[in-house]
């Protein structure tokens, strides 16, 4: 069964094509990381599968909801699509156990003391229940982002996509959110698709890696064989530059 | 001035219920028409934010006795039978909310688009976004300007003494007119205008600094 199926998909900003005839497959369950260079369209192709950006042709279906329908509601596909943001986007007027437990209280309509519990869960399994009570401009930027998966998390979503979580984190912050990362994708039945620049990462815990150019997918393929192995120029280009500083 | 208080307190204390009173209604009514002007324009149908434009574009650029005058003049004679409180307060509150709506759009868009695409990637509709997430930030953001045109609105509802509607102006010319001490009349309702507006503005600076 799959989870995220994009059928010849087009997106155009004004002029510029975006997604040029994206076919895509994803399955349940699967990790999938999708890299390239800046200006690929990775977070463009991201962003298309909770919505947040509409696509102009083509079909593309995510977890059993058709998004080319314009009668597909998108506050429905969301609630089981989780997406963790580059700039975190915590709600800086709410703590950060609020931060968790709103859209399970006002979207899923969970009762308050389950849901504070499994919030202060979460929390707890990203390492920041001493934070519950903290504004998000307290924490660092790396702390951030654990709340911010924390609170993706708490709608208990099907899919989770993370678009560059690490890009805006001071480096020795990487390795923290990396880490609950790993924690999150290996243990569960969740399907998720991280952008990323971080190669060690997502020769670690990706079962596949997509490669992209220029708005159109160059290179798809199984975590080893892409990394042992790229088969196209460009890939292998890419990799080259990337993995030598 | 002490005379004109011994005097004429009843007739002051009316016109200060009557100043309160438009100020009140109107402050309420402006503050919701505004958001909602606000909020419509942020809605993606280009038809309902041409028609916002307009709305504010006309209230915000013809003089406030002008519009009061429309209502007081104009709709009786169509219409229906109206008092000049009700005409003077109707203005107010229309010509108030066309500055709220620009101050409350202004907050809305200075906060982070991020904080909306947040809220919706968790399945909050717009509304239920804009309600928890974004609308607290942009009143936090607008405080000060909010302040100002509260304090504007409450000076604004002067208008009312055009319209015979009683307010403490109204009073005041009265008051000047039976003793001819025009200095001490106009004096005294200075200082229950600031009576009113003084606390307001403290208020919203104790509010501004509470929620830094």
């Amino acid at each position: 069964m799959s989870m995220i199926e994009f059928n010849n998909v087009q997106k155009f900003y004004g002029k510029f094509h975006a997604l040029r005839n994206i076919n895509l497959k994803i399955d349940k369950g699967e990790t999938v990381v999708l890299i390239g260079p800046s200006g690929s369209g990775k977070s463009t192709l991201i962003r298309t599968i909770n919505q947040l950006e509409s696509i102009e042709g083509g079909q593309l279906i995510v977890n059993n909801h058709d998004l080319s329908d314009s009668k597909t509601d998108a506050n429905i596909l969301r609630r089981d699509v989780g997406m963790v943001f580059q700039h975190f986007n915590l709600y800086a007027n709410k703590n950060v156990l609020e931060n968790i437990m709103l859209a399970p209280r006002i979207v899923s309509h969970v009762p308050e003391a389950e849901n504070k519990q499994r919030a202060m869960n979460l929390l707890e399994m990203v390492g920041l229940a001493d934070k519950a009570q903290n504004m998000p401009r307290q924490l660092s930027g790396g702390q951030k982002q654990r709340v911010a998966i924390a609170r993706s998390l708490a709608m208990r979503p099907k899919l989770l996509l993370f678009d560059e979580p690490t890009s805006a984190l001071d480096p020795e912050m990487i390795d923290e959110v990396l880490q609950v990362i790993k924690k999150v994708t290996m243990a569960s039945e969740m399907t998720s698709l991280i952008v990323t620049h971080e190669m060690g990462f997502a020769k670690e815990v990706a079962d596949r890696v997509i490669f992209m150019d220029q708005g159109h997918i160059v290179e798809d393929d199984d975590s080893q064989a892409f990394f042992n192995q790229p088969q196209t120029e460009r890939a292998q280009q890419f990799l080259s530059k990337i993995i030598a500083h | 001035m002490i005379n004109i208080f011994m005097h004429f307190g009843n007739q002051l204390l009316v016109g200060l219920g009557w100043t309160l009173l438009c100020s009140l209604i109107t402050l309420v009514f402006s503050l919701i028409i505004g958001t909602s002007l606000a909020l419509l324009q942020m809605l993606p149908s280009k038809l309902v934010h041409f028609l916002c434009r307009i709305y504010i574009e006309v209230f915000r650029n013809i003089p406030l006795l002008v519009i009061v005058m429309f209502f007081y003049l104009i709709i009786p004679l169509y219409f229906f039978k109206i008092n000049g409180f009700t005409a003077g307060t109707i203005g107010l509150t229309l010509y108030t909310s066309a500055f709220i709506a620009e101050i409350i759009r202004s907050g809305i868009q200075s906060v982070e688009a991020g904080q909306l695409e947040g809220s919706r990637s968790t399945g909050m509709t717009y509304w239920q976004a804009m309600r928890y997430v974004v609308l607290p930030q942009a009143f936090k953001i607008v405080i000060p300007s909010l302040g100002n045109q509260f304090v504007n609105l409450i000076k604004d509802s002067s208008i009312l003494a055009f319209v015979a509607g009683f307010d403490l102006l109204y009073q005041a010319n009265a008051i000047a007119s039976t003793t001819f001490d025009t200095i001490n009349s106009y004096l005294v309702v200075g200082i229950l205008y600031l009576l009113l507006t003084m606390p307001l503005s403290y208020y919203m600076h104790y509010l501004e600094k509470r929620l830094s």
